[in-house]
């Protein structure tokens, strides 16, 4: 049986680690290829890096701490954050990515999803998304807004649901949702907003923002409908160990590699 | 010398990485006489079997596999490197493959999430030295949304479980084929590697 995935987050930043709580007080949290070895070993099912800075002298940066990790840590790696040509997606990949991540530029020309997913394959292309709840709708409906990683964000026109359902048919091999309400909030993940996406889309759900505790992951997969669980906080302050949330969720009945 | 075939895809570096991590040097090609003059050949994948039967034709490799692979030298087939040895794909239309493998590459069933991405436990149908060191079901990563139904069903070795059970390891001679990328399979993928290579450095048959 597939299990699910325990995936840490890195949101990098001029090559260190960062996290920050609704992307502002950014703390320093540390070398990235050096967490990512240690996730690894820890169990980690894959690892992802978002690159938050926005400046493109800084991208050279990010390459290398790919290519140095890759070297070094033998699971799938996701890179995301600033993509926004084909190109971008090559030097990454070659770097040593096993996927990438685009959000704002997907939005600002939903084709790039189509170009990479036929140049690179599907599975290669993950949609990021970032979504915000409309406030005092019922039912419940989330906007989607871009720019969120140099902070602020930006609103669009754009229906978290339909846009996860267009980017699939536009190539789109997984789709990471990130609420902007719950994230680094540690108080659990939008699980409306999980189980809206992942019931009406063919590919993998990964849960984003708002993990607190190993419960909170239990639910974006049980009743979000996750495939896989995104996480930074809990794993990076070492509030929990993936060691120790993979076997709370393999005592519950979650398919789990351990 | 252990030979990685380049033929435009992506996950090479990965590939190479993992088996510097064992140790062993590789050379990197897209020339059919290194093809050819191989002593372990490795042809890794990502992405559809047609493009990668499109671009092992652009580069008239197709000749110089099946002949190093008719020779009984060492062969790895990896994901797409697995699939384009077969018959042929269902994978955007009817494409020819390399037709080492008698039977075809058909899309994994509707009901599930379609790719199948994550880690799978491996089922080890037929002992082999491949699998040495590395327990019955253990969890491998995959990524793929079609999988290969060989004729001859002799020619599985392992088998995995995704809304049907379907061939993850194909073993034919010197030639071992895995669905899954044992490269980004942590310490378990690095043993298959090591196996693969321990055997054909070795000289030995695999089988």
């Amino acid at each position: 049986m597939l299990t699910k995935r325990i995936i840490p987050c890195l949101d990098v930043k001029g090559g260190r680690v960062v996290k920050g709580v609704r992307y502002r007080d950014l703390q320093d949290a540390g070398d990235p290829v050096e967490l990512a070895a240690f996730y690894n070993e820890q169990g980690a099912d894959e690892i992802v890096f978002y690159d938050i800075t926005a400046s493109s002298d800084e991208r050279g940066i990010m390459q290398e701490v790919v290519e140095r990790t890759a070297d070094q840590v033998f699971i799938p790696l996701t890179v995301g954050g600033g993509l926004r040509t084909v190109e971008d997606m090559r030097r990454m990949l070659e770097s040593g990515a096993d996927k990438v991540s685009i959000n704002t530029a997907a939005v600002q020309n939903p084709h790039l999803i189509t170009e990479g997913a036929e140049r690179f394959g599907s599975q290669c292309i993950i949609l990021g998304m970032d979504a915000k709840r409309v406030p005092d709708v019922s039912p419940p409906r989330w906007g989607v807004f871009t720019h969120t990683g140099t902070g602020g964000g930006r609103p669009t026109n754009l229906d978290a649901v339909e846009w996860a359902v267009q980017a699939v048919t536009l190539g789109a091999g997984e789709i990471v949702v990130n609420s902007i309400d719950a994230d680094g909030t540690q108080s659990g993940y939008d699980i409306e907003l999980l189980h809206a996406i992942s019931t009406v889309v063919t590919v993998p759900v990964v849960a984003s923002g708002g993990a607190g505790a190993p419960e909170d992951l239990y639910q974006a997969l049980v009743e979000g409908k996750a495939d896989a669980v995104l996480a930074a906080s809990i794993f990076h302050y070492g509030t929990y160990s993936i060691q120790e949330v993979k076997k709370y969720l393999a005592a519950k009945g979650i398919p789990i590699r351990i | 010398m252990i030979t990685i075939i380049d033929y435009g895809a992506g996950n090479l570096r990965s590939v190479v990485n993992a088996i510097a991590r064992l140790g062993y040097q590789t050379k990197i090609t897209s020339n059919a006489d290194d093809v050819l003059a191989a002593k372990v050949l490795i042809l890794p994948g990502v992405g559809a079997a047609g493009d990668t039967m499109a671009n092992l034709n652009r580069l008239q490799l197709t000749g110089p596999i099946n002949q190093y692979i008719s020779d009984g030298k060492p062969f790895l087939g990896i994901c797409v490197g697995l699939q384009v040895l077969f018959t042929g794909t269902e994978e955007g239309g009817w494409h020819d493959c390399l037709d080492i493998i008698p039977g075809k590459v058909r899309r994994l069933p509707d009901g599930q999430k379609i790719p199948h991405m994550g880690w799978n436990q491996v089922k080890q149908v037929t002992p082999h030295p491949i699998f040495e060191g590395i327990p019955d079901e253990t969890n491998f990563y995959f990524v793929h949304s079609y999988y290969v139904d060989p004729d001859d069903k002799a020619l599985v070795a392992g088998e995995t479980e995704y809304g049907i059970t379907f061939c993850s390891v194909i073993t034919h001679g010197n030639l071992v084929a895995t669905q899954f990328h044992p490269e980004r399979s942590g310490e378990a993928g690095l043993r298959i590697y090591n196996n693969f290579l321990k055997l054909a450095m070795a000289g030995k048959e695999v089988i």
